[in-house]
């Protein structure tokens, strides 16, 4: 099993806290993992992407270039990564903040509304959760429950209070994923 | 754990009590980690008002005995240059680390290996050397500050930890073992008062008279002399039956890991030789390694640099060529694969 997965966004997303999610995640279920971010200098609204390699062997390189799973939060992300992703595999997107189509047609795309199902649980803030249940249900690299355990080590101590809604939120996204065509999952590598 | 956490934390493990900085992208974190973990152990951290008093308060710990470190990038190991010659001539042991990010000039804060030349063959004024060492992951990176330390107590000679901006911001599982066992030597040269060693022990870099600079030089020399074929360490992955022998060290070494599984698998005799030591470079093993109709490729995120040092170790025996991005881009494995490729053809110099 080798899940490479890039998750690209703006600074402020919560696309480095969901890297760092699922790494805690692998640690615990005694995978190889590694997580590399790339920010600029910007505090807020600045490229923040993160890459995240779950393998059952050593890692070679902790830079992923052809994601096996690739993760768009808005338009430039999808625009600048779209071509790296491997044939067969996966580009999710937050259909939120993204208008414009995915070009390929050798990858499976899950399209996903995130801020609006973020609000309908009731926190807008909870967005990139949904994406994460989702691509953790596509993975199948790490379950949910590792996921959950680990927001207790992401997220610093005075958001402690958050974890249930944002475990809704990854409840929300993994189901939303079963849902989806299982067909088309067949084809995603590792 | 995160590169510069673990930096931070196989510091203390050492027996690192004191850390004399400034914040600098992208090493801040180890700033800031040290800022909280020496406290608990007894240890004093103090933020500086530059890189130049860094450097400086580093010497006179050190001059004390203490197991001493600073770290920072680029331009405030730039900074530091002067601070590096004085600990070097004075022959005071330190730990300095380098997460190398893109120049030169202000640069960028992205990783880059461009500060080889300065780390291993001066940077600072007058003939000295710096032990350097070049770990690849957040574990080496965690293990190699006690073995910095005792290097730097052993030999009496500042030791410098280079990574880059990605090595300090990535995150990998860390073994931390319970038998990391400190032995500090005893420094009876350190200036600690009269109250507890006989006569003056005077900690100087400065020799006015020509003859005594010179017999101090000789004595470094002989120094450098003994660690040179004594302490070179690297490692090789996959280098059985290679054809083409890449040399990497740092993040370019894991991608180059990466470029040796894809070539393998499409049946192209690619291996590894990764320095662990940039000074002393392991010549020894490279040149050894070189001959037969054998290729050699550096991959550096500079324009060439440790190029030079493989070419010096190969001595002839076998062409070298160079692969570099700059600027803080990283080197991409299918990039290097495609030259791996040409060379593997008989491509030969661009």
């Amino acid at each position: 099993m080798l899940e490479e997965i890039y998750i690209a966004g703006f600074g402020g997303q919560g696309t480095l806290s969901t890297g760092q999610l699922l790494a805690h995640a692998a640690l615990k279920e005694g995978k190889h993992v590694s997580y590399a971010p790339f920010y600029g200098v910007e505090k807020r609204g600045g490229v923040a992407n993160c890459a995240v390699t779950i393998s059952d062997r050593r890692i070679s390189s902790p830079i992923v270039t052809e994601p096996t799973i690739l993760v768009v939060m808005n338009n430039t992300s999808l625009e600048r990564f779209e071509k790296s992703v491997v044939s067969g595999g996966l580009i999710i997107v937050n259909s939120s903040l993204v208008d414009i189509p995915v070009q390929r047609d050798d990858v499976n795309v899950f399209s996903i509304r995130a801020n609006e199902e973020a609000e309908a649980l009731g926190d807008p803030m909870v967005a990139v959760n949904i994406i994460l249940g989702a691509l953790v249900e596509f993975a199948g690299a790490v379950s949910i429950e590792s996921v959950a355990e680990s927001l207790k080590e992401v997220l610093p101590e005075r958001r402690h209070g958050m974890i249930p809604i944002n475990v809704k939120a990854l409840e929300r996204g993994s189901k939303l994923a079963r849902e989806y065509n299982i067909s088309k999952k067949a084809n995603i590598t590792g | 754990m995160k590169g510069n956490d673990a930096i931070g934390e196989g510091a203390v493990r050492a027996g690192c009590r004191y850390f004399f900085g400034y914040p600098i992208t992208p090493q801040s974190e180890l700033t800031h980690y040290l800022a909280k973990r020496l406290p608990e152990v007894g240890g004093l951290f103090l933020q500086a008002e530059s890189e130049v008093a860094s450097i400086n308060m580093v010497y006179g710990a050190s001059a004390a005995g203490a197991r001493v470190m600073t770290s920072s990038s680029g331009p405030g190991i730039s900074l530091m240059q002067e601070g590096l010659s004085y600990l070097a001539g004075a022959e005071l042991p330190c730990v300095v680390v380098n997460m190398m990010r893109g120049g030169p000039g202000l640069g960028n804060i992205a990783p880059s290996q461009a500060d080889y030349f300065q780390a291993t063959k001066g940077g600072g004024h007058g003939d000295y050397r710096l032990i350097v060492l070049a770990p690849n992951s957040v574990q080496e990176l965690f293990d190699m500050m006690l073995k910095a330390f005792d290097l730097a107590d052993k030999y009496r000679n500042p030791v410098m930890v280079m990574a880059d901006g990605i090595m300090g911001q990535m995150m990998e599982p860390v073994i931390i073992r319970d038998e990391y066992e400190v032995q500090i030597p005893p420094k009876p040269w350190a200036a600690t008062g009269m109250a507890y060693h006989e006569g003056k022990n005077l900690i100087n870099s400065c020799y006015v008279i020509p003859d005594e600079m010179e017999i101090h030089n000789l004595e470094l020399q002989k120094k450098y002399n003994e660690i040179r074929p004594r302490e070179q360490v690297c490692e090789d992955f996959m280098l059985e039956g290679a054809e083409v022998v890449l040399v990497a060290f740092g993040t370019a070494s894991r991608i180059c890991m990466k470029v040796v599984e894809k070539a393998r698998d499409k049946g192209i005799p690619v291996g590894l030789i990764r320095p662990i030591t940039l000074w002393p470079f392991p010549e020894k093993y490279i040149g050894e390694a070189a001959g037969g109709d054998k290729i050699f490729l550096t991959v550096e995120m500079n324009m060439g640099q440790m190029i030079e040092d493989v070419k010096l170790a190969v001595n002839g025996k076998a062409p070298v060529y160079h692969y570099g991005r700059l600027g803080g881009i990283l080197p991409d494995a299918r990039d290097v694969l495609t030259e791996v490729e040409r060379l593997y053809r008989g491509g030969g110099a661009r």
